[in-house]
């Protein structure tokens, strides 16, 4: 009778709790909130609002955008530096994501019997170095001086922006074959086995059944690796400097965004014309974004395992 | 029986495609490339000048060591203070991370309240937008706050830029605490506050994923010192390496020694952890 009785009142207590907002609650979400809001949403919402204003303060509309926009004064260093940053993605995108589904399959294999968590540790390693140290390891070997390599890769208009986007693909192809990797384990031996029994080969159990079960996940890395990459500064900042050159050639949105903003040499810092340029990298970053979400979420399919 | 068994052994080797030694092989040559230039750095940070442009891929022996690398470094950049900062700014970061966002993400697995739905959503967007848009404001916000050259203005940001996916993460680790473990403490009596605290330790492994997300991005950053710490007195390592390489680049000894003291620690740790860090992130991907 007692015992009934408290079980009802913890059950009362449990849907009464559902519809209020207890000061528990509010506790617990307090800390968080207050400081992902004032030191994150609030400084990105006021970002938008400023490239609405000049550096005077005053209101003057789009017109600061319509300065990206062709015949505008940062017209050519906008498109040139959002070209780049897409020829830096798509260097991701196409060396990345194979060489790392490559390496976890081989990680997956029943014939690799010792090893493997030493080649996985060895070759996710580079990941955990700072961008900064990748960039000046890679500027030595690279170095025409030491003579490991004698065309100077980082300093011809031609190559400096390949060369580098491969840089970045050796430091960061440990996440691609971690997170095919995830995905490789979780399938179940059965559906192999059944594929297997019924006459598939490698091949074909690759591309009809492994492959279909990797895109979700293909498509996670990629939305990943393009926010990562349109937002990327420090490896151009260290390696070429601010004016990522040779002329311009490595510039990307990261580094145009810092030289708006603090001025570089001739041109001069304006913090509306940052605000502006941070406006149109999230524009894009989002553009992206829909992309991923209609475009390809919407379309693969995923199977419950 | 028997031909069967032969046939199945036979399409067996057919289909597995790659032999041992291929695989071996390329993974063998693949770490190769992963960790060789690492090595090369490494090893060379203990030869002299000479030894570096005469011989690059030798070995130091007792003819060709040389520590002068790390005397330019301690003499000229005060590596002890930038460590001393990295290392206050990112575990206080990860910490306040790690605290707020399981707190957060408790109340929003545990509870249903009006505005969860739209919190949860309030949250989940700053996974997918990077902070660093919002740098020209953070920069004024600091600056009004006086906080412009502390280190409290790097954990604050950091703190903001981990929350929404530690929230995210350690959500869905809370939503598999069984319910019938949390009424079992409220029936006994136990307050909210308290059943919080019997939930945390069976979330372990995701408060370990966080810590481990949260870590690598605070330490390597070199946006945010360099915006809103570049004093001498509060440079971290990342964008202390960067300015010594700046101003150091012909000395290929003192740059080399720098590259090695910036990665080591950093290395070594990885190396300890690397099996809780991987799991992490495995689990992070499946999640």
């Amino acid at each position: 009778m007692t015992s009934a009785s408290t079980t009802t009142d913890v059950v009362r207590g449990i849907s009464a709790r559902r519809w209020r907002f207890p000061r528990h609650v509010a506790v617990f979400l307090a800390p968080a909130l207050l400081v992902y809001t004032a030191f994150m949403v609030y400084p990105l919402l006021d970002s938008l609002r400023l490239s609405l204003y000049s550096d005077e303060g005053a209101f003057v509309g789009l017109a600061n955008l319509r300065e990206l926009l062709p015949g505008g004064s940062l017209s050519s260093s906008f498109w040139n530096a959002l070209g780049n940053n897409l020829v830096f993605f798509a260097f991701h995108f196409i060396v990345q994501n194979p060489v790392g589904l490559l390496l976890a399959v081989l990680l997956t294999q029943h014939l690799l019997k010792r090893g493997k968590g030493t080649y996985r540790t060895l070759i996710f390693s580079p990941t955990v170095l700072s961008v900064v140290i990748v960039g000046f390891i890679w500027q030595l070997i690279l170095s025409p001086l030491w003579g490991v390599v004698s065309t100077p890769l980082l300093g011809l208009t031609s190559t400096a922006l390949p060369t580098l986007s491969l840089m970045s693909v050796w430091q960061f192809v440990g996440i691609p074959m971690m997170f095919f990797y995830a995905v490789l384990v979780g399938i179940p031996e059965d559906l192999i086995e059944a594929a297997r029994v019924d006459g598939a080969n490698g091949w074909k159990i690759f591309w009809k059944i492994i492959f279909p079960l990797l895109l979700p996940m293909l498509g996670i890395i990629s939305i990943i690796t393009y926010i990562a990459n349109l937002n990327a500064f420090d490896l151009i900042y260290s390696v070429q400097g601010a004016l990522a050159g040779p002329e311009f050639s490595t510039d990307i949105m990261g580094t145009l965004f810092y030289r708006s903003f603090f001025g570089f040499q001739l041109q001069s810092g304006s913090t509306a014309m940052g605000a502006t340029v941070a406006t149109a990298m999230f524009v894009v970053i989002l553009l992206g974004v829909l992309v991923y979400l209609f475009g390809w979420a919407k379309r693969v399919e995923t199977y419950e395992l | 029986m028997t031909t069967k068994n032969v046939a199945h052994h036979g399409s067996g080797r057919a289909r597995r495609g790659l032999s041992k030694a291929t695989i071996y092989g390329i993974l063998t040559l693949y770490t190769l490339l992963a960790i060789g230039p690492i090595a090369l750095i490494v090893m060379n940070s203990f030869k002299t000048r000479r030894a570096i442009f005469d011989s690059p891929f030798s070995l130091p022996n007792s003819e060709t060591f040389s520590l002068k690398g790390y005397e330019t470094v301690w003499d000229r950049a005060d590596f002890p203070r930038y460590f001393f900062n990295s290392f206050t700014v990112t575990v206080l970061a990860v910490g306040l991370v790690v605290v707020f966002g399981a707190a957060a993400a408790y109340a929003l697995a545990e509870y249903r309240f009006t505005g969860n739905t739209f919190l949860t959503l309030f949250l989940a967007v700053g996974v997918m937008i990077p902070i660093r848009l919002g740098t020209v404001s953070i920069l004024k916000l600091m600056v009004s706050l006086h906080l412009v050259n502390t280190l409290w203005a790097l954990i604050l940001v950091y703190t903001a830029m981990g929350i929404p996916l530690a929230v995210f993460i350690l959500a869905q680790f809370f939503r598999q605490v069984p319910r019938d473990l949390k009424d079992a403490a409220r029936i006994d009596g136990a307050g909210e506050y308290r059943v919080f605290a019997l939930a945390l330790p069976l979330v372990r492994p995701g408060l370990a994923a966080v810590a481990v997300f949260t870590m690598l991005p605070v330490w390597n950053d070199l946006w945010f010192p360099l915006i809103l710490a570049p004093g001498e007195s509060t440079k971290t390592v990342t964008l202390g390496v960067q300015v010594f390489l700046g101003q150091f680049v012909s000395d290929w000894q003192a740059v080399l020694a720098a590259l090695t003291l910036a990665a080591i620690p950093i290395l070594l740790l990885y190396v300890i952890f690397s099996k809780q860090m991987l799991s992490g992130i495995t689990e992070g991907a499946v999640k």
